[in-house]
């Protein structure tokens, strides 16, 4: 095998195949005399004809019926008379035929944009077949996830939610140059069992059809491959996969220790064996691409699905706001949405919405006969905790609990922990706040590595809170996914981990290698070690 | 030239699922047929874009107009569509 490539794995597993890019928007090349304004509308007529006809072709694969809709809405744009109209006013004007396309767009654009609400929502999908319909044109590869129809390894800059939206099952590993461990692309890839690489420098460099290995646990990506060194590989980390997922259980140190292992989950179809309950259910899922709230029996049926399910489980009420926004909350733009309108602080403006969710929880608990514990997202003072706490109770909840994801949540978790029954920390906040390092920014990600000794230290704060007050602490956060840091969490007193279910054979397996006073002694390591240094 | 007035029965108004039913039935049609809201530009009624663009919403009140002939029964035909809730449609 040849050279290799190096990122950050961020989920487990290894495979290998041929490498497929996600090209870019295509780039507008400086407008050329035209001289034969008919050829140029008729490159630009079949440009438009090649974006309907893949649209149409993948409308006519799709399994469901309503992406069906949307891709078939998608071809009768592509198919418009007006656009076609427009692109060949503009090449009798003298336009090229790539420039008549992107202006004939333009104005559709705006009259979409004009005709506001869900009308100017449209916009984005205009822009996606302007980006398809130029590339065509200037005969570059077709921007968005590629369908080739055989698996492969998926290399992009970045990927989009609307990229990863649309990944089907014979793409083998995501591997990006861009992203860090708390990423869209990482979160998808641990939820759908898909190694992956991300912050991989160079990967762009790699050509379409290069066989590379991946290896979502080191975060190599090797290159040189032949097609029998490909197929050895598919096949150990198959092999690998079905051994990880024997081990069964619950999370215990080698000296029997418990740390409890639970999942996090979006809906019951993120169920799975091997677990010991729910420690995160984000109810997100329900309430997104909705224009109107959920109506309350909509939630109790949705909630009673994983309630009669698993016995334990901790529901967590609506993550959204300014930095996650939602149509029907109408929430006006905020400059720094981080730090504004989020989690539990939109109860402030539409409380309606929180007390709905409240009682549709309730309803499910007793429908089921299950006993969901409750968490607010996004709580900062104690205060706002006793807030919390009470209006659950009134509902009838008997376990409360909130997140901790503010630093001056996890300084006063003592008082957190007066008025609520248990945490749970959200490492991905927690850390973007405490280092003061968007989660999103690709250049700050050494930053947000879970092992900051500052970010540990906030957690060993909250597990001592909760060893005094004989309630649980929980991680639910990325990092608890995490291996590595598995033993070190347990070490600083944490009470369950709840991940993934992908993740679980491999936290488990950390787990019971280490006794209870190894990982004490790990975490004190890891508290005392320097913070590591920016990556190059 | 004949035209009728209707009000969008859809409950999403001309958008999404009832945008693409209609847009197929204009262009189904033997004559061109043109939508317009109140005194607005009239646009193809086979234009899906056209469409979108007059930003009708349910009890929004259009005007489709057509002519030449087979003008009237088009119009009959893209009007009755108009006047159902094509969100509830199958098919």
């Amino acid at each position: 095998m040849g050279e290799a490539l190096r990122g950050l794995g961020v989920s487990p597993g290894r495979t290998a195949g041929p490498v497929i890019r996600i090209a870019g928007p295509p780039a507008l090349p400086d407008p050329r005399p035209v001289t034969d304004a008919v050829a140029e509308a008729a490159v630009a007529a079949r440009a438009l004809d090649a974006v309907a006809e893949d649209l149409e072709r993948r409308a006519a694969a799709a399994g469901d019926p309503e992406a069906a809709d949307i891709l078939e809405a998608q071809a009768m744009m592509a198919r418009d008379p007006m656009l076609a109209d427009g692109c060949a006013e503009n090449c009798d004007a003298g336009m090229d035929a790539p420039h008549a396309l992107d202006a004939a767009f333009a104005v559709h654009r705006r009259a979409l944009v004009d005709a506001g609400g869900y009308f100017a929502e449209r916009a984005a999908d205009l822009d996606d077949l302007r980006n398809r319909a130029v590339a065509a044109a200037l005969g570059l590869p077709t921007p968005g996830v590629p369908a080739p129809g055989h698996p492969f390894v998926l290399v992009a800059e970045d990927l989009s939610p609307a990229d990863t939206a649309g990944l089907d099952d014979t793409v083998l590993a995501l591997v990006t140059e861009k992203g860090g461990p708390t990423g869209h692309t990482a979160i998808l890839a641990r939820g759908r069992g898909l190694p992956a690489v991300v912050g991989c420098a160079g990967a762009l460099t790699l050509d379409d059809g290069t066989l590379v290995s991946v290896d979502g646990a080191t975060g190599e990506v090797g290159t040189g491959l032949t097609s029998s060194d490909a197929e050895r590989v598919r096949t150990a980390g198959a092999r690998e996969r079905a051994e990880r997922g024997r081990g069964e259980g619950p999370g215990r140190t080698a000296d029997g220790h418990p740390v409890k292992l639970l999942l996090n989950i979006g809906s019951a179809r993120d169920l799975a064996d091997g677990a010991e309950g729910v420690g995160l259910f984000r109810t997100e899922f329900l309430f997104l691409g909705r224009r109107t709230e959920p109506s309350l029996e909509e939630q109790v049926a949705a909630y009673s699905a994983v309630f009669s399910r698993t016995p334990l489980v901790v529901v967590r009420t609506l993550d959204a706001g300014t930095d996650k926004p939602l149509p029907f909350l109408g929430l006006p733009q905020e400059p720094n949405p981080a730090l504004g309108v989020r989690g539990l602080r939109v109860a402030r403006l539409l409380p309606g919405v929180l007390d709905t969710q409240l009682e549709a929880i309730a309803r499910a608990a007793d429908a089921t006969g299950a006993e969901p514990w409750v968490m607010a997202p996004m709580v900062t003072t104690a205060g706002e905790a006793a807030e919390f706490a009470s209006r659950a109770r009134a509902r009838g909840i008997a376990r409360v609990g909130v997140m901790v994801e503010v630093p001056a949540a996890a300084l006063h978790a003592d008082r957190l922990l007066r008025e609520a029954d248990f945490l749970s920390i959200g490492t991905n906040d927690l850390s973007q706040y405490t280092l003061a390092a968007d989660r999103q920014h690709p250049g700050l990600a050494d930053l947000l590595d879970p092992w900051q000794p500052a970010l540990l230290e906030l957690i060993g704060r909250c597990a001592e809170a909760g060893r005094a007050a004989g309630k649980p602490v929980g991680v639910c956060g990325e990092a608890a996914g995490d291996p590595r840091l598995a033993p070190v969490l347990a070490g600083l007193g944490v009470t369950s981990l709840s991940m993934a279910a992908v993740c679980v054979p491999d936290v488990r397996a950390a787990l019971a290698a280490r006794t209870l006073a190894e990982c004490r002694e790990l975490a004190a390591e890891a508290l005392a070690a320097d913070p590591r240094p920016p990556s190059s | 030239m004949p035209e009728r007035t209707v009000a969008v029965a859809s409950s999403s108004g001309l958008h999404a699922r009832p945008a693409k039913i209609f847009v197929q039935a204009a262009a189904r049609q033997g004559v061109p047929v043109r939508i317009r809201v109140g005194e607005g530009k009239p646009v193809p009624a086979s234009s899906m874009l056209g469409v979108l663009s007059l930003g009708a919403v349910h009890g929004t009140q259009v005007t489709l107009d057509a002519d030449g002939p087979g003008a009237e029964a088009a119009l009959e035909t893209l009007v009755a569509l108009l006047a159902r809730d094509l969100d509830a449609v199958d098919g």
